[in-house]
């Protein structure tokens, strides 16, 4: 019997779609509305999701509740959702940091003309997300996923004034739109193929026993081609929603959004459900798993040595973000769901973290994203520094008391073990280092040295604009500027703001504790067996030297970082980089990011616009010049037409037309032009039908 | 339970208003309140048969009945759009002053 916790789960993704509805539907919802609207039902929902949590500890096995949807033909198409260890997890996550995230929003965003807008947005990003996260079928996972696309371009174009963010919108939109074309085929295919879509359904399920099994089935050869094929087309999916390369691209521009939404949306939940989809699908994945793991490993140095580069402070986030998305793809592909969804979670705790300290840092300079132009900021935001100091160490996986140190660890233990290659391992560990490096500039030129903003900014601007070409681009105009004619200071942010900033810093140094080797409580609840503790077993050589090594690069990374940019502060806000005047080449390479987006430039949009203009053109001269020539055709046909019409057949028509004229003249006295006459003549031509059809019932 | 019967009385008186209504009122909108109010006689008939026929479980009747209203609704506002043209042609919306068609 299905207990009423998992009976009622539905109520989780519904609390905050009724509150992203009813504010839509409000006529000029009010701005406390609203966002008591959205952060009521968020919470509703992290209360629910926290029962949830209860009952999936209390009955570690699966629960779901399946229905029918359409009938097509003689199946039904059956959706549904679950409760397993798995979406527990991801429920309460998901909802409690939505919900800080939420509570953020209303300092970060208190000035936007446009608040009710973006709650309403918000709630249904999280009702979206929320219901991909307990979709019991890949096509409710699909309907819920395509949403959560949705609300990411709305939320990136949210300032859609601005022309960068709308064409980050569009980019993102179309971007992701490849991997989820790849998605939707694999999923046909995997419907042809074990006629379900229901994971779980008592045995029949496409991830239960039977499933994977009928998958291979058939053919040996062929079977087994197409659950590598559908595992592939689905991981396609997954990529593009997670920003593994070569999809990567739309997630540094997204950052064109409000940063509570970059904290949300493109860190913590939304490009985490990519690895949460391989995560619940990991049955299928089977086949193709070294692919995950090489394109997780390839992503993750990949994005983290683009990141060193990079001089926006959200752009740098992002960056990270994507290399942390390729960790966790490397711990799913090498080592199994739990090693992936622990990083997942943890990191969903620093990387919210760590934007919301951004946007912090951004709200209290007057929207100056570029870290050249800020510094500092350790004394006018204690607050933000502290609690952006504790993301950053766990970021690079600070030894012994940060969760990322715990979960990356697992991760490139996974990859050292892993049989297929030790490629991973090695491309894992210099992300490693390149991770701690870049956060370690980054909170650098934030933090300290001297405040580079507003006086010395103008002469650097003036510096810069001296410059011969090709070096660093000035950095872009800020959105609000105040008053630039007098000095100012940055100024720490409101409570609602650094409150969510602690409780996130709180969790990000706790979370690591429930997944050490010692005590791997969150593998055991994944996998669904009791954990114990030993203290034995975080001594054992293999972990030990593991972690050991572990430590002693992130020392590496952070001290290389101190010792280029710590020792001596950064200047001005012109001062070119320490690793630029080193390797100018390598480092405007990394700084242009591998000139992807050129290449793409190249190779896609414009063998597109060239091929439009190709169209273009073609309809211009060649179907044009046809359809006007049968037009001349044509308009001669019916010159002649006319000329036969007029004088050989109207002369004759028009004699008979006078008779019918004369003929309708006396038939016209029946219309006297009273619509009710006509009305009562057909009640009484009704009535006598009724009573001839009575009469004639009566003969027989 | 109520018979049927009475079901259908009330249908038919409902009915027989609308048809006085429609015939004997001169002011266009009365006559097209006259006319719904027959439709609703018959969605009336329809439910009553459906609920007192043999198939009761089948949705039916319900069915018939909410397309009809739907049409009912559609029907409302195109003859509501022409009394509305109709008026701004003629200036009026008496029925029988707009006559220009007759013979």
């Amino acid at each position: 019997m299905v207990r009423w916790t998992v009976e009622y789960l539905w109520l989780i993704p519904l609390l905050p779609l009724l509150a992203a509805g009813l504010s839509a539907v409000t006529k000029r919802p009010g701005r406390a509305f609203a966002a008591s609207l959205a952060i009521g039902a968020m919470s509703l929902a992290l209360i629910l999701s926290c029962l949830a949590f209860a009952e999936a500890l209390r009955h570690p096995g699966r629960q779901y509740v399946n229905f029918p949807w359409v009938q097509m033909g003689d199946s039904w198409l059956k959706l549904g959702w679950v409760l397993d260890p798995l979406s527990a997890v991801m429920l309460l996550m998901v909802s409690f940091v939505g919900l800080l995230i939420f509570i953020y929003s209303l300092g970060y965003m208190a000035e936007d003309e446009n608040f009710t807008r973006f709650f309403c947005f918000l709630s249904l990003f999280a009702a979206a997300m929320l219901g991909v996260v307990i979709a019991n079928s890949l096509l409710l996972l699909f309907i819920c996923w395509e949403l959560v696309g949705l609300t990411s371009y709305l939320l990136i174009g949210f300032w859609y004034h601005k022309p960068s963010a709308a064409a980050a919108a569009r980019k993102a939109f179309i971007t992701t739109r490849i991997g989820d074309l790849a998605f939707l085929v694999g999923m046909v295919w995997l419907y042809a193929r074990s006629g379900t879509l229901l994971f779980y359904d008592g045995g029949n399920g496409c991830l239960e026993q039977s499933g994977p099994a009928r998958l291979v089935a058939g053919a040996a050869n062929a079977g087994l081609a197409a659950s590598a094929g559908i595992g592939l087309l689905i991981f396609c999916g997954a990529a593009g929603k997670s920003g593994q390369v070569p999809l990567h691209v739309w997630l540094p521009d997204a950052m064109e959004g409000p940063t509570p939404v970059s904290a949300l949306i493109h860190a913590a939940t939304m490009v985490a459900a990519g690895v949460f989809l391989v995560a619940r699908v990991y049955p299928i994945m089977t086949a193709c798993l070294p692919v995950v793991a090489w394109v997780g490993a390839i992503t993750a140095v990949f994005a983290a040595s683009i990141a060193v580069a990079q001089t926006d402070i959200k752009r740098i986030l992002a960056y990270s973000t994507v290399s942390q998305l390729g960790f966790m793809m490397l711990g799913l592909g090498a080592g199994g769901v739990a090693v992936g969804m622990f990083h997942l979670v943890t990191h969903a705790f620093f990387k919210a973290l760590l934007f919301l300290g951004a946007g912090s840092v951004i709200h209290g300079c007057r929207s100056e994203q570029d870290i050249r132009c800020l510094g500092g900021l350790r004394r006018f935001m204690p607050v933000t520094f502290a609690t952006y100091a504790v993301g950053m160490l766990a970021l690079s996986g600070f030894p012994l008391l940060f969760s990322g140190f715990w979960s990356k660890d697992q991760i490139l233990e996974a990859a050292h073990v892993w049989g297929v290659s030790q490629g991973p391992f090695y491309l894992g560990l210099c992300g490693a280092l390149l991770t701690a490096f870049y956060m370690t500039r980054q909170v650098l030129y934030v933090f300290y040295g001297t405040w580079r903003g507003h006086p010395a900014r103008e002469s650097a601007a003036s510096e810069r604009r001296l410059q011969p070409a090709g070096l660093p681009p000035p950095p872009r105009a800020p959105l609000a500027r105040g008053d630039t004619s007098r000095p100012w200071n940055p100024h720490e942010s409101p409570r609602v703001m650094t409150a969510p900033l602690v409780v996130l810093a709180v969790g990000s140094v706790l979370l690591g504790f429930i997944g050490t080797p010692a005590w791997p409580w969150f593998a055991a609840f994944l996998e669904q067996h009791p954990a114990s503790f030993d203290l034995a077993r975080i001594t054992e050589p293999g972990v030990l030297g593991l972690m050991g090594l572990s430590s002693v690069i992130v020392l590496v990374g952070i001290g290389v970082g101190y010792w280029l940019y710590g020792r001596k502060p950064v200047g001005g806000a012109g001062e070119v980089d320490v690793l630029e005047r080193v390797w100018p080449d390598l480092f405007g390479l990394l700084r242009n990011k591998y000139f992807v987006d050129e290449v793409y430039e190249w190779a896609f949009v414009s063998f597109t616009v060239r091929w439009a203009r190709f169209c273009d053109w073609l309809d211009e001269w060649v179907w044009r010049g046809l359809v006007e020539l049968a037009s001349y055709a044509v308009v001669g046909l019916s010159w002649a037409d006319r000329l036969f019409d007029e004088y050989v057949v109207n002369l004759g028509f028009d004699g008979i037309c006078r008779r019918l004229t004369e003929g309708g003249g006396l038939l016209s006295r029946l219309q006297n032009g009273r619509v009710q006459h006509y009305l009562r003549i057909m009640g009484v031509g009704l009535a006598l039908l009724v009573l001839l059809l009575i009469w004639g019932c009566r003969a027989l | 339970m109520t018979p049927l019967h009475s079901y259908l009385l009330v249908s038919a008186l409902l009915f027989a208003i609308g048809l006085g209504g429609a015939l004997t009122r001169r002011n266009a909108i009365i006559v097209l309140i006259g006319i719904e109010l027959m439709l609703n006689a018959a969605n009336l008939n329809f439910i009553a048969f459906w609920r007192f026929g043999p198939h009761p479980e089948a949705l039916t009747g319900i069915l018939f009945v909410l397309f009809s209203i739907g049409v009912a609704a559609a029907e409302a506002a195109v003859g509501l759009a022409l009394i509305i043209a109709a008026y701004r042609r003629c200036k009026t919306a008496e029925v029988d002053e707009i006559d220009s068609m007759k013979g």
